[in-house]
C-alpha cells in the first residue's frame, strides 16, 4: 500500500504543481477517501509549495472537501425547500432508521455517512439524495429502503 | 388580437448537425460572428441577463491574445436544472457553442466549470469532449476545452468566484471593476457565459438572428428554458418562447389552488396570486435563471423564507460583512417574530436591513437575498407572523 506521501506525490504529479491544481489533488484525495486529513493537507502544501494554512483554508471553504473523516459512502440529503414538499423528511427518518445514525453522523463500520446538502438540482424528481457521486430522485421510504439495503448487502 | 405567449420552442434540445455551423461559423470574420448575436437581441440565460454580443464585442476588443471563454456550469440556484438535462442530452452544442465564441473573441482554451453536484455527467462529457476535440482538429481549427468541477459552494456560480475557484483558490467574488471581458480568468480577457446562452448561440448561427429576434417581447428577445418544480402536475423542463404573464404560466402549470410563484429561485422574486396577471416573466418584470416554483394553499411561506435564509445563511461566502451578518440577522429576526419575541413591526427593520444588503452587499448573492425576502415578507405577512 501507497503511503501518504507516495499517493499525494503521484496526484500532484499528475494535475501539475501550479495553484490552479490545488482543487483538482484535494478532489482527488476526497473521490478516494471521502475526506482530507490533517497529514495529507500538509502533504499535499509541501509538495505544491503553497502553506497547510492557506490549503486548509481553501479546502475548508468547499462543502464537499470535508475535513473530518467520513464514510466510504457519503449520502448527502438535498434540504431545498421542492424536496421537503415531496416527501424528504420521510426518506431522512428511513434512512435514520435503517443506518441508526443521525444527520451528521457516520455509522460505526465507517461505510455510511448522513448530511445535508443544499439544492443538488433534481427539484422536478424530488426528493433527490446523492450518494457519492451519484444521484438517487423520486425517493420513497419504500425505494430509499431497496437502495440502501442494496449498497449493505452489496457494496 | 394580443400575441398569446408561452408557446413552446424546440431550439435547445434539437439534434444539429454541430459540423456543419462548426463548419459556417469559423470561416466567418470574428465581428461578424458577433454582429449575429448582437442582432438577435440574445441576453444571458443564467439570470443577470447581460446582452451576449455585447460580452463578446467586450472581450474582442480587448488587446492580446491570452484570452478565455468560460462556460458557467456551476447550476446552484435552487430550482434550476435546466443546464444539468442540456449537458446530459446536447454536451456538443455546449462545446460548440463555447468554440463559435472563441472564434468571436479570439481565445484560444476554454473551460467549463461544473458543479461538484453534477460530477456524474463527467465520464460521458470527456467522451464527447474528445470526439469534439478530434472533429476540430479535423477541420484545422486550434481549440481546447478542460473541464474543471466545484466542490459544493454555491456562490462559485458567481463569475469572478467561479474564476477564483478555477485558479485553486476559495470562491470568494472579486471587486468590479474590472469586469471579466478585461481581467477575468488568470486575470485575463474572459469571456464567461451559461451553458444555455453558448446553445442558442449555435441555434443563432444555424437559424439567424431574425429567427431568435422575432420571438418574445422587445425587453426579452427569444426563447428560454424554465425548470418547473413544486406544486404543479407537470414538474420538469420545458422551453416556451418569452414574454408570458405568470398568470399564463399557472394555468398551463398550476395545480388549480397556485397561491404564489416564485420566480428565479431564492434569488429571485415572489409573485402572489393577485399579480399574476400584470406580471410578465423575463427582464421587463421579474426575470428568471429558469427556476419557477410554485407553491399552493397548503405551504406556509413562513417555512418557504425560512429555507432560503438558511439556505443564504449558509451559502454566504462570508467575505462582506452586509451579506454575512444580514443572512443571520434575517434569519434570526424571523425565527424571533414568530416565537413572539419580537413584534410585527420588527418585520419593517428587517425589510430596511435586506435593503441594505441590496446596496452594501459585494457581490450578488447579498443583493438578491433581498428579493426573496421582502416579496415574501410584504405578500404573506400574516404568514410570517403568526
Amino acid at each position: 500500500m501507497m503511503t501518504i506521501t507516495e499517493s499525494i506525490k503521484e496526484k500532484v504529479e499528475k494535475h501539475g504543481r501550479a495553484r490552479a491544481s490545488l482543487l483538482p489533488v484535494l478532489q482527488d484525495i476526497c473521490a478516494e477517501k471521502n475526506y482530507l486529513s490533517d497529514m495529507d493537507m500538509i502533504e499535499v502544501a509541501r509538495e505544491m509549495n503553497i502553506s497547510a494554512a492557506d490549503v486548509f483554508g481553501t479546502a475548508t471553504f468547499y462543502s464537499f472537501l470535508d475535513t473530518i473523516p467520513r464514510g466510504k459512502y457519503v449520502i448527502r440529503i438535498c434540504k431545498t425547500i421542492s424536496c421537503s414538499m415531496k416527501g424528504k423528511h420521510e426518506v431522512l427518518a428511513t434512512m435514520e432508521d435503517i443506518l441508526k445514525i443521525r444527520l451528521g453522523e457516520t455509522t460505526a463500520d465507517r461505510k455510511f455517512s448522513l448530511l445535508e446538502t443544499n439544492c443538488i438540482g433534481w427539484c422536478h424528481k424530488a426528493p433527490a439524495i446523492l450518494i457519492n457521486d451519484e444521484p438517487y430522485t423520486e425517493l420513497t421510504p419504500q425505494r430509499i429502503t431497496e437502495v440502501l439495503r442494496d449498497y449493505i448487502k452489496n457494496k | 388580437m394580443k400575441k398569446i405567449h408561452a408557446q413552446r420552442v424546440d431550439l435547445i434540445f434539437e439534434k444539429v448537425a454541430v459540423r456543419e455551423i462548426l463548419d459556417k461559423a469559423l470561416n466567418m470574420k470574428p465581428e461578424d460572428i458577433t454582429q449575429s448575436v448582437i442582432d438577435s437581441g440574445l441576453k444571458g440565460r443564467g439570470g443577470a441577463g447581460f446582452p451576449t454580443g455585447l460580452k463578446w464585442q467586450f472581450t474582442a476588443r480587448e488587446k492580446g491574445n491570452d484570452k478565455y471563454i468560460v462556460c458557467n456550469a456551476d447550476e446552484g440556484e435552487p430550482g434550476t436544472f435546466k443546464d444539468r438535462q442540456i449537458l446530459d442530452e446536447v454536451p456538443e452544442k455546449v462545446f460548440c457553442g463555447m468554440a463559435i465564441a472563441s472564434k468571436a473573441i479570439g481565445a484560444a482554451t476554454g473551460y467549463i466549470y461544473l458543479r461538484g453536484e453534477y460530477k456524474f455527467l463527467v465520464p460521458k462529457l470527456q467522451e464527447k469532449l474528445k470526439e469534439f476535440h478530434h472533429m476540430m482538429k479535423e477541420m484545422g481549427h486550434k481549440f481546447e476545452i478542460l473541464i474543471r468541477l466545484g466542490s459544493g459552494a454555491y456562490i462559485c456560480g458567481e463569475e469572478s468566484a467561479l474564476f477564483e475557484s478555477i485558479e485553486g483558490r476559495r470562491g470568494e467574488p472579486r471587486n468590479k471593476p474590472p469586469y471579466p471581458t478585461k481581467s477575468g480568468l488568470f486575470f485575463k480577457p474572459t469571456c464567461i457565459n451559461n451553458v444555455e446562452t453558448l446553445v442558442y448561440t449555435v441555434m443563432i448561427q444555424k437559424y439567424g438572428p431574425a429567427h431568435f429576434r422575432d420571438m418574445g417581447t422587445k425587453d426579452s428577445r427569444g426563447s428560454k428554458v424554465f425548470s418547473v418544480s413544486g406544486d404543479t402536475p407537470k414538474a420538469g423542463i420545458f422551453e416556451l418562447e418569452l414574454g408570458m404573464s405568470v398568470q399564463e404560466f399557472v394555468d398551463i402549470f398550476g395545480d388549480g389552488d397556485t397561491k404564489t410563484v416564485q420566480v428565479g429561485g431564492a434569488a429571485g422574486f415572489c409573485v402572489p396570486r393577485k399579480r399574476f396577471e400584470e406580471t410578465i416573466i423575463g427582464f421587463e418584470g421579474v426575470p428568471t435563471g429558469g427556476s419557477m416554483k410554485l407553491f399552493n394553499s397548503s405551504r406556509s411561506m413562513y417555512n418557504v423564507l425560512h429555507n432560503y435564509l438558511d439556505f443564504f445563511t449558509e451559502e454566504s461566502c462570508g467575505q462582506c460583512t452586509p451579506c454575512r451578518v444580514g443572512c443571520q440577522q434575517l434569519l434570526k429576526g424571523i425565527e424571533a417574530v414568530k416565537r413572539g419575541e419580537k413584534s410585527s413591526r420588527y418585520l419593517d427593520e428587517l425589510v430596511k436591513l435586506a435593503a441594505t444588503m441590496k446596496i452594501a452587499s459585494k457581490c450578488g448573492l447579498g443583493q438578491s437575498v433581498g428579493n426573496a425576502f421582502s416579496s415574501i415578507v410584504e405578500n404573506f405577512k400574516e404568514e410570517i407572523i403568526y
